[in-house]
């Protein structure tokens, strides 16, 4: 009965995302990159033995081998994305509104694994254009240069002294996700559009 | 600044790391009848050594797992780092 009445309160309250009130800002950005938060993405914290039962069942219903690979992201069905976070958990990210994903990855792991809905823990900001590697290197000491990071890369590192997951999802460090928690969101915000302001009046941002 | 190696994601820089005193500290067997100055022993004194040593870390804003490193505490170089549970590894 109290979970039917919190969960009735959650989806008639208008949700609001952690970056909201910045879109505007963020669009407005030399046209080098591109910042647009994406809200609500479906984000599930799973933890198997890897090469498991727990493992198997889990890929069946994701549809893609786990990523045992240190710092790697895969994708797999339905838009779900499969983020290695350490050498036995994983984080999946999907599309907003995969209430059922939760359900059928806990169905299968079982009693060998664990899944843990955090779709609330981080909201995702995604950055694009020529200029993205370039931006994120104001505050980001990791290379993104597509030879060291290929497409598929997935780090959780420091930006600008803020915990995040970087996931790499083009070829040319073009297109990236940086997944920060909710509470450093306006500050990450705050802070990326710092590091563009310099590019203001710059012809190759243009 | 300099980088270390986790065992699990590889080279990143030291700032992403925290330090979590000596390694290969065991819990002390037969617990139940040791002497308040044992326990003091297990739970307070640690080595201090100039030169390497073992230390746990975790990379806290990396993979958040942690593994043992060997420092050598004079020159805050880290010589070695393997995974918990293996043996540690002979340094020159």
């Amino acid at each position: 009965m109290t979970v039917d009445i919190v969960s009735r309160t959650v989806q008639d309250s208008a949700r609001r995302s952690p970056l909201g009130t910045y879109a505007g800002q963020l669009a407005a950005v030399p046209k080098g990159v591109s910042i647009r938060e994406v809200p609500f993405l479906t984000q599930l914290d799973l933890r198997v033995e890897p090469g498991g039962e727990a493992a198997a069942a889990a890929e069946r219903v994701l549809g893609v081998a786990l990523p045992t690979t240190a710092c790697t992201a895969v994708s797999g069905v339905d838009g779900a994305e499969v983020l290695w976070l350490g050498p036995d958990e994983w984080l999946v990210v999907a599309p907003a509104g995969q209430d059922a994903l939760e359900g059928d990855l806990r169905a299968a792991v079982g009693q060998q694994g664990a899944v843990v809905d955090v779709s609330a823990q981080r909201t995702t900001i995604a950055i694009s254009g020529p200029r993205t590697a370039d931006l994120l290197a104001h505050g980001c000491s990791l290379d993104l240069d597509p030879r060291v990071s290929p497409k598929g890369t997935c780090v959780q590192t420091l930006l600008a002294l803020a915990g995040v997951v970087l996931v790499v999802r083009d070829e040319h460090a073009g297109d990236v996700w940086v997944l920060v928690r909710s509470s450093f969101a306006r500050y990450l915000a705050d802070w990326l559009l710092d590091a563009c302001a310099e590019y203001e009046d710059d012809p190759s941002w243009r | 600044m300099q980088l270390i190696a986790c065992p699990h994601c590889g080279p990143r820089e030291e700032t992403e790391f925290h330090y979590g005193g000596q390694a290969h500290v065991a819990y002390p067997a037969g617990n139940a009848t040791l002497s308040d100055e044992e326990w003091g022993q297990f739970v307070f004194f640690r080595d201090n050594p100039k030169g390497p040593f073992a230390e746990r870390w975790v990379h806290s804003a990396g993979c958040r797992r942690w593994f043992n490193a060997v420092r050598d505490t004079a020159t805050h170089q880290i010589l070695a780092v393997y995974r918990q549970g293996e043996p540690k590894p002979v340094v020159a």
